[in-house]
């Protein structure tokens, strides 16, 4: 059993391995095909020798298979590339990224935790009262509020919370360790922002598989046991309702740090997302194909996670992955 | 003898897009104390639904209950539902048709048999856990401490209901409901389950009410058996009684329609024609009426009551079967 477990850990390890690197292998054949050649794009100057020599440096007159193994192997060792300007390298990518990735990584968490927070009881409420006229409102509402984008909510909020009443600053973002009052404060309206569709989409998750878990024998088997209504759905019925939601939580961790991308330009934090932005339009190219494979990898990651989370969750599921 | 569960003029209905089902009309019975009773009737008789309402298993706003149900002497019906719940595990219990859905699937067997005797008999862990090892070695689980540690989809369709089984009894309920214990499990597996079952009312002297289709079972498992039809008690009596004086046609037509080994290879076997009466829109008449061989014309128009032919015997019909000369 354990061997398997093993076995099975690895196996699906190497696959998680293979998908990342066909991602970023496409990834790299992106930025050869861009109709722009590169060096015209970064290569300026007069004296033919110096620009060959930095379109060297930058490994533009290398073969894409071999620009992509040299571009891994920097890759795996931490080098994620340079920001490049009027013929010359700037800025290492993972200078910038250290400080951008905590910022990003911080908005997502919050965001998360959020959302499962609120998501987890009116899920469950929702189903307990399935088809009542509280179940309907809520349910409507909340999609009705998941077909919103999160930018939109978060202008709106930004302009009644932040401005019209000065509640919580409009945007800015301040360090936890520079001031933890006022970085909660400055945190408070893109997380909701962020938050609002997740708990949109976790509480319908849930509601959809308790109404589902309830309807089975052996919720009515406690109810035969004699046990509390609290303890039949604490112990019985949230764990295997809980599946799709962990599935979708873990997936979300992924797209999201990618996805801050318009929330944090709206709030102007300084993260991910908006280096992104700033690489887009300043044509960074080298550190925008460094800051989309971080992104892929994440969402690899967080893939094998869900499965792995959702393994002890159900151990049914197990058992078939292994068999 | 007195009764351990009485029923009296149990109705159940549930109110659907489509109407107002009544699936259970008016029942009565008793069930004494430390018996076997079985209720027997095919696919929507309405005898699980009897069973699950008789425990107060029925949830859901569109469920309406009346009549009584007095169990030890305490009326539940109409009882607020944290009261009756004091009556569950340790008063009766119920094991299900189908182990794999009655078990959850996500959490150990040992926890789940231990549960009971934590939450409902207040044990520590430590004894709940003696006394688990216990109840799975007395319902015939060979090696109780490595079962406690497996989740139900390891275990067999046979010792996963043997499981289910401990759990039932784990708090010594004086009422067992077992609904179709045997219809998911093999041939062989059936009988072993059916004596197991037969062993423990015996030990803990228990009342067992037996759900099942099949009349076979309950000739071999019961005291007394009420059959069934489109919700209401169509027969009942002592078992060895009904089986030497049925007066129902439909209890007849049950009966032949259970295969034998002696019947010829390639006869065919006799089914019940038609169907049951859709619940929402019941004839006039005896429901049995429009699929029953000797129906007369009164049969359609008026609804028979139940009859007492004496020894106990009830039966709702209006020509009843005579002596047992005219089966065969």
């Amino acid at each position: 059993m354990l061997r398997l477990t093993v076995v099975s850990a690895l196996r699906r390890l190497l696959q998680a391995g293979l998908v990342v690197i066909g991602a970023t292998f496409l990834l790299s054949l992106l930025l050869r095909l861009l109709p722009v050649g590169l060096e015209d794009l970064y290569v300026v100057g007069e004296n033919e020798a110096s620009r060959k020599a930095f379109a060297h440096e930058l490994r533009l007159d290398r073969d894409p298979f071999t620009y992509y193994v040299l571009w891994l192997w920097d890759f795996v060792r931490g080098d994620l590339g340079w920001y490049v300007q009027g013929g010359g390298l700037s800025e290492p990518v993972s200078g910038r990224l250290s400080r951008a990735l905590p910022v990003s990584l911080q908005l997502v968490f919050y965001a998360q935790a959020v959302s499962l927070v609120v998501a987890v009881p009116l899920g469950i409420f929702t189903a307990l009262r399935a088809g009542r006229r509280s179940d309907r409102a809520l349910s409507y509402g909340l999609f009705t509020a998941s077909s919103i984008p999160n930018f939109v909510f978060g202008l709106l909020m930004a302009s009644f919370f932040g401005v019209t009443l000065a509640w919580f600053p409009p945007l800015g973002y301040v360090a936890p360790t520079e001031n933890l009052g006022e970085h909660i404060r400055s945190m408070v309206l893109p997380v909701a922002a962020l938050s609002f569709p997740l708990i949109a989409t976790y509480t319908r998750l849930l509601r959809t598989d308790v109404i589902a878990t309830l309807r089975e024998d052996y919720v009515t088997m406690a109810v035969s046991k004699g046990l509390s209504t609290r303890r039949i759905l604490f112990s019985h019925v949230l764990r295997p309702s809980s599946v799709t939601l962990f599935t979708s939580f873990a997936l979300n961790m992924g797209a999201l740090i990618g996805g801050t991308i318009v929330i944090e330009q709206v709030f102007t934090i300084p993260g991910i997302g908006q280096e992104i932005g700033i690489a887009i339009f300043s044509r960074q190219f080298f550190a925008l194909q460094s800051y989309v494979a971080l992104i892929a990898v994440g969402f690899i990651v967080f893939n094998m996670l869900a499965d792995i989370v959702v393994g002890f969750v159900d151990p049914r599921t197990r058992e078939r992955r292994s068999a | 003898m007195s009764a351990v569960m009485s029923i009296r003029d149990l109705v159940v209905r549930f109110r659907t897009p489509r109407g107002v089902l009544e699936a259970v009309r008016g029942v009565t019975l008793d069930i004494p104390e430390g018996a076997s009773v079985g209720i027997v009737g095919e696919s929507g008789s309405g005898k699980t639904v009897l069973s699950r309402a008789a425990m107060g298993l029925l949830s859901g706003s569109n469920v309406d209950r009346s009549g009584s149900v007095t169990f030890d002497g305490a009326e539940l019906v109409g009882l607020p539902r944290d009261h009756v719940r004091q009556h569950f595990g340790t008063g009766i219990a119920m094991i299900f048709q189908d182990p794999m859905t009655a078990l959850n699937p996500v959490r150990r067997v040992g926890v789940q048999v231990a549960e009971g005797l934590r939450i409902r008999l207040g044990m520590s862990r430590k004894d709940a856990a003696a006394r688990t090892s216990e109840l799975l070695a007395m319902v015939g689980i060979p090696d109780p401490a490595a079962a406690m540690r497996k989740f139900p989809y390891q275990l067999s369709g046979g010792m996963r209901q043997r499981v289910m089984i401990a759990i039932a009894i784990a708090c010594k309920p004086k009422l067992l409901f077992a609904d179709e214990p045997t219809t998911a499990l093999d041939v062989t597996v059936q009988a072993q389950i059916l004596e197991l079952l037969a062993g423990l009312r015996a030990n803990l002297g228990m009342a067992m009410v037996l759900v099942t289709h099949d009349l076979g079972v309950v000739a071999n498992n019961t005291d007394f058996v009420a059959v069934m039809y489109a919700g209401e008690i169509v027969e009942q009596a002592p078992t060895t009684e009904l089986f030497a004086n049925m007066k129902m046609p439909y209890t007849e037509a049950l009966l032949k329609s259970i295969p034998t080994v002696e019947a010829r290879p390639a006869g065919r076997l006799p089914v019940i024609e038609g169907r049951l009466p859709d619940p929402t829109d019941r004839p006039a008449g005896c429901g049995f009426a429009p699929r029953c061989s000797y129906a007369q014309a009164r049969c359609r128009e008026d609804h028979p009551p139940l009859v007492d032919a004496g020894n106990g015997h009830l039966y709702r019909c209006w020509f009843p079967l005579a002596a047992p000369a005219r089966r065969s």
